[in-house]
């Protein structure tokens, strides 16, 4: 295209380049580089093959790990979208004062995960004393905490995108399947859901990632209590590298391990659902 | 029909409206609890403040003074305003480049990139901190290149995105008539990316300004931003000031709520663009 723009790469490119190079790539390379050795300092590094991977298939707090965040990822994913899905269709039904409430359901999702733990914190030791117990005495109180956790966060935000998606639905598509015959959960089945698929996949893309790699709420309001038993994913890695001298090569090895998969969920994902999709 | 309909509309209101106080319902518990002393907070979390328990100010004094809240603000103000700064000026650049510039390299810069967005931290965490080490980024203005490298990616991205709807043909007759590419890209084509750059800098100060892990290990405890304070006041010991806690939620929220208040329309539509975009 403009053919004499080629030459100004170091002013277009370069800065955004070196700082990338330096944050990401190297760390990157590096990162997987380092899951293959024993190091405590980086300099030290001595190459061990496969045994860091071994080791952290064997850690039992890793397959925890592994267990808790699977399942509080399916949880709030399923929780956060049924419920954002219904607000939106509440919503968009053109009545007073649903601007109001898409303010409110939104909010909490601007507010930092640190902040938002130790919020839930307060709210949900101070039901559970009622009961004698407190969030960290058994994992199914933090699991179940956090899955509450995340959709207060996430809710209003995967509103926004299905209000989005709903608006863009054409009026006289409904209106032709209610002259059809059609009754309402048949245009839900039928008309809305196949053409908001694309929020739909958007949204299941956000929370299941959002969910998946969740680290400061998870720390903030039980950090892996009681005994590292809801310690999710990120977490354990983080527990890996910092908690412990010498385990910063099984710390790496499980990091690339989650960062594939990451990959590979967030592949299969897409794939499935924009199979669905259908043409406007 | 019409009074059936009605009724139904009520009867939606009415959910809504008890929804949308439950919703609110954390962040006003916050605020109660930041008037009672520390402790009547833990065990009865729902009762208002009374005369025996309601302290006034006292938890935000101490809290501040804790956790040198004032100075944790700064740094955050500081560190979020000039890394958003940055990465919207410099991914516009680096993306409008990779845009025009049709070759194998810019090609696979792109890839890179858009890789980056899905690459989990805690896989880059310890060896980012190390090179960050190495090349003395560790304090409050070396970060600010951790952040350009960290979040060019979505940036980058996003303003691709935009640039390809842009006709090429504005640029072409500016650069005839002897702009140089410098003077196009500023004159030119910067005034078009202005509503994506609202667009990724919203994004980008959601991200930076709630940032815990990447400025803790970073960084470290000598300049505290909001979010590493907060945590740093539940320290080591199991036992949390709840008063002073509660107090210092209430002042993380405040910036968020008054910024959520002033620019709704643009986050709303940033995040919903971002997302359709992501």
């Amino acid at each position: 295209m403009h053919k004499n723009l080629k030459k100004y790469f170091p002013i277009f490119a370069l800065p955004t380049l070196a700082a990338f190079t330096i944050a990401f790539i190297i760390p990157f390379i590096m990162g997987i580089y380092l899951s293959f050795t024993e190091f405590r300092t980086v300099n030290d590094a001595k190459w061990v093959g496969f045994s860091n991977y071994v080791a952290a298939f064997q850690n039992k707090d890793f397959l925890n790990a592994l267990i808790f965040t699977a399942g509080f990822t399916v949880v709030s994913v399923i929780t956060i979208n049924i419920f954002a899905f219904t607000l939106a269709s509440l919503l968009t039904r053109g009545k007073k004062g649903t601007n109001i409430f898409r303010t409110i359901f939104f909010m909490p999702n601007l507010i930092g995960g640190i902040v938002l733990g130790y919020i839930w914190q307060l709210i949900l030791n101070g039901i559970l004393y009622k009961f004698g117990v407190t969030l960290t005495f058994a994992p199914k109180y933090g699991f179940w905490g956090l899955v509450i956790l995340m959709n207060w966060q996430l809710i209003g935000y995967m509103m926004i995108i299905y209000i989005a998606g709903i608006q863009n639905i054409p009026k006289d598509l409904i209106e032709a399947s209610k002259i059809d015959g059609a009754n309402k959960r048949q245009i839900l089945k039928n008309v809305t859901i196949p053409l908001v698929m694309p929020s739909i996949t958007i949204c299941l893309f956000l929370t299941l990632s959002n969910s998946f790699k969740l680290f400061d709420q998870n720390l903030a309001l039980t950090a892996g209590a009681p005994s590292k038993k809801t310690a999710m994913l990120a977490l354990d890695i983080y527990n890996t590298f910092y908690g412990k001298v010498g385990y910063e090569g099984v710390g790496q090895a499980k990091a690339v391990i989650f960062f594939i998969l990451v990959v590979v969920i967030a592949l299969i994902q897409l794939r499935a659902t924009r199979k669905k999709e259908v043409e406007n | 029909m019409k009074v059936k309909r009605k009724t139904s509309d009520v009867i939606i209101f009415v959910i809504l409206l008890i929804l949308a106080i439950t919703f609110l319902a954390p962040i006003f518990i916050v605020l109660m609890n930041s008037f009672k002393g520390k402790f009547f907070i833990s065990d009865a979390p729902f009762v208002f403040p009374n005369k025996q328990t309601f302290v006034n100010f006292e938890n935000y004094t101490s809290g501040i003074e804790k956790t040198n809240f004032l100075s944790a603000t700064g740094w955050s103000l500081f560190i979020t305003v000039f890394s958003v700064g940055f990465i919207v000026l410099l991914t516009a650049m680096t993306a409008w480049y990779i845009t025009r510039v049709k070759s194998k390299f810019s090609n696979l810069l792109y890839y890179l990139f858009v890789f980056s967005m899905i690459v989990p931290f805690q896989m880059v965490m310890f060896t980012m901190t190390k090179v960050a080490n190495v090349l003395s980024l560790d304090n409050p203005v070396g970060i600010i290149v951790i952040y350009v490298g960290f979040g060019a990616g979505l940036s980058v991205f996003m303003f691709c995105g935009f640039v390809k709807s842009v006709p090429i043909e504005i640029e072409e007759a500016a650069m005839m008539d002897g702009c140089n590419p410098i003077r196009t890209y500023f004159f030119v084509v910067l005034p078009i990316l202005k509503p994506i750059s609202v667009t990724v800098a919203i994004l980008n100060v959601m991200w930076i300004w709630n940032d815990y892990l990447l400025p803790y290990l970073v960084i470290g405890s000598d300049y505290k931003t909001i979010p590493i304070a907060i945590q740093y006041l539940k320290g080591g010991y199991g036992s949390i000031d709840m008063g002073a806690m509660m107090a210092m939620l209430v002042l993380a929220i405040i910036p968020i709520v008054v910024f959520y208040l002033v620019c709704q329309k643009h986050i709303i539509e940033g995040v919903t663009s971002g997302a359709v975009k992501g």
